[in-house]
């Protein structure tokens, strides 16, 4: 029971992360139909660009998370105008192969400025153990679960509420119309560019808390398609819960099974999934068959 | 007559050239295979491929394995790895019945995944994260798997993969996957099995991979799980990409540019070691953002890669000192 509850939140905060990732994918991904391989390259500017502001300059972390998310919406609108504008209406393979590149060359910048040796930098999460029960946990995860909650509940209402948010769903519905209805299509595929920056880059925070600073945040890039096909490509709710269900599974598989199986589950889950209901939990399905 | 010339080019070249080079031609034949290879399923059938890493480790094991735990001889385990391979790819080409574009590209990122997993964890029979060691391949009592012997082995199935690859394309079946790839239900309707067609893809391509990655094993005497991951796969899809898509003069030419593009600025920064080793230190980082760089300029600019450029120089020069273009819509 014990460990039932310690893998529990481990795997919900690690989830939750993913969850962050998984947003920003889908927000592009929902705006414009670009699959972006870059989402963890994003994730990793954002864990270097707070340890840059706090430790390197020495910033409060109040305004070095501001800075943060500042220069990631900057990153997310330059690469919209540079890289992927050009390019609207290519075909898949062209979309899939630019962020790929740009994934590349987002790393490497990371690479050449901080250099592959890890960093930390001073924790604003909640350090140590949690007893809850009987069980130990540890604090930072359980407060990321919360944090990350209330950040998706927000950008949830961004969407419900603001006038890019409609903009962007009255996009994702349908170009032509949301086109006839004045609505300036560049400057929502630039919107959710830096929205999935700035999402990113708090996933990123979050990660560099717990993991610390290195090169192997980028990882969560290729983590991040198991959670969005499970829970559906266009669907925020569906990243949110895609994000938990991968996270418990990762845990609850390498806990109670072991030999590394953690790392293949998030990949059978989405075989599966792709097979039986490739649209996923909550995507819309509009999957076309062949 | 040009072709002469570059066959003549070819039989010269190991006579001439330092192992440095040698080594480097023999990796541009791998990767011309494996472009090919690739650039059947991707670029002429239009199935995109993120499992590339995953069909050639499915190769270099087979043939390594078979030989270092069945003695078999080199020649009928490369054969046995590209068929194994193929029936490999034809299994992960079994989502192509439902999915298609991003999704299906997604599944072969999983297929990627798994048979990384399985290398890695399945010791027994792969030696799991250790490297193993392959049998020096030996042809006439000579050893192939120096620069100079691995050359003409590697050249020979290039060229002989280049050779199937165009007539495959002029054949009935090569272009029911151009059908497939221009616009399935159509061709559908003329009457070619789309589904079927999509495996028959999927197997001829990973034929060719699992060749290529039989080669690779043979060539480094050493494999490990490490020279066939999801980096892979990318840097054979920028080759196709660079080089340009559904082409075999493209496969060559990118094979050849992003293989010589990393050793060149590595050739560069041994320069700099000693009068600027900051900068040398950069390396790592200056290689990966050139190829990050050199993918998305060929997308943003010249979306049909060098060999549309390599068309452009030609006609330029056929029509030269006048400006009008032979062949418009060619």
């Amino acid at each position: 029971m014990d460990q039932f509850l310690q893998l529990t939140v481990a795997g919900l905060g690690t989830g939750m992360i993913y969850a962050l990732a998984a947003v920003g994918f889908v927000v592009i991904y929902k705006a414009s139909d670009v699959i972006n391989f870059a989402q963890g390259d994003l994730l990793l500017f954002g864990t270097y660009l707070v340890f840059f502001f706090l430790v390197q300059v020495g910033l409060p972390w109040t305004a070095g998370v501001l800075l943060t998310m500042l220069v990631a919406a900057a990153i997310g609108l330059a690469v919209e105008r540079t890289v992927l504008r050009p390019l609207i209406g290519e075909p898949i393979i062209s979309m899939i192969m630019v962020t790929i590149g740009l994934s590349s060359v987002l790393r490497a910048v990371v690479h050449g400025i901080w250099g592959p040796q890890p960093r930390t930098f001073p924790p604003f999460l909640p350090e140590g153990q949690v007893m809850l029960g009987s069980a130990v946990v540890s604090a930072d995860r359980l407060v990321a679960i919360p944090l990350a909650l209330a950040l998706l509940g927000g950008l949830a209402l961004f969407f419900r509420h603001t006038r890019s948010g409609i903009a962007m769903r009255a996009i994702a519905d349908d170009q032509q119309a949301a086109l006839s209805m004045g609505i300036s299509i560049p400057r929502v595929f630039a919107t959710a560019w830096a929205l999935a920056a700035v999402t990113a880059a708090i996933g990123g925070i979050m990660l560099g808390n717990i993991v610390g600073v290195t090169p192997n945040v980028a990882q969560i890039g290729l983590r991040v398609f198991p959670v969005v096909i499970l829970g559906g490509l266009d669907s925020i709710r569906g990243a949110v819960i895609g994000g938990a269900i991968i996270g418990l599974l990762e845990f609850y598989a390498g806990g109670y099974i072991g030999h590394g199986l953690n790392l293949i589950v998030p990949y059978v889950v989405l075989i599966v999934v792709l097979m039986v209901r490739p649209y996923g939990l909550f995507g819309r399905e509009i999957i076309e068959r062949v | 007559m040009r072709l002469g010339l570059f066959m003549g080019a070819l039989v010269v070249f190991p006579f001439l050239a330092s192992p440095y080079w040698l080594n480097l031609a023999n990796q541009i034949a791998i990767a011309t295979i494996g472009a090919l290879g690739l650039n059947i399923l991707v670029g002429y059938t239009g199935q995109v491929s993120l499992g590339q890493g995953a069909f050639m480790a499915v190769g270099a094991y087979t043939s390594a394995l078979l030989t270092l735990r069945l003695g078999l001889p080199w020649g009928v385990s490369i054969v046995a790895a590209c068929f194994a391979t193929a029936a490999v790819g034809v299994f992960f080409g079994l989502p192509s019945l439902r999915l298609k574009g991003l999704y299906l590209a997604i599944s072969t990122l999983a297929a990627q995944e798994i048979v990384e997993w399985i290398v890695t964890h399945w010791t027994a029979l792969t030696g799991g994260v250790e490297a193993v060691v392959v049998p020096a391949p030996r042809l006439f009592g000579q050893r192939l798997n120096t620069d100079f012997g691995f050359y003409w082995l590697g050249i020979v199935l290039a060229g002989a993969t280049a050779l199937f690859t165009a007539n495959l394309f002029r054949s009935r079946i090569g272009r029911s996957f151009v059908a497939v790839r221009d616009q399935d239900i159509a061709a559908s309707v003329i009457g070619v099995n789309v589904f079927g067609t999509k495996l028959l893809a999927f197997a001829t391509s990973s034929f060719f991979v699992g060749l290529a990655g039989a080669l690779t094993a043979y060539y480094r005497n050493i494999i490990s799980w490490e020279r066939f991951t999801f980096e892979t796969s990318i840097l054979y899809l920028a080759m196709i990409i660079v080089g340009g898509l559904g082409t075999i003069r493209g496969s060559l030419f990118g094979a050849a540019l992003i293989t010589l593009l990393p050793a060149m600025i590595g050739r560069v920064g041994q320069e700099l070691q000693g009068s600027a080793p900051a900068i040398a230190a950069l390396l790592p980082s200056v290689q990966q953002a050139v190829f990050g760089i050199v993918i998305i300029l060929f997308l943003v600019f010249e979306p049909e890669g060098l060999s549309k450029l390599w068309r452009n120089v030609k006609d330029y020069f056929y029509v030269w000192p006048f400006a009008y273009r032979r062949g418009e819509g060619r």
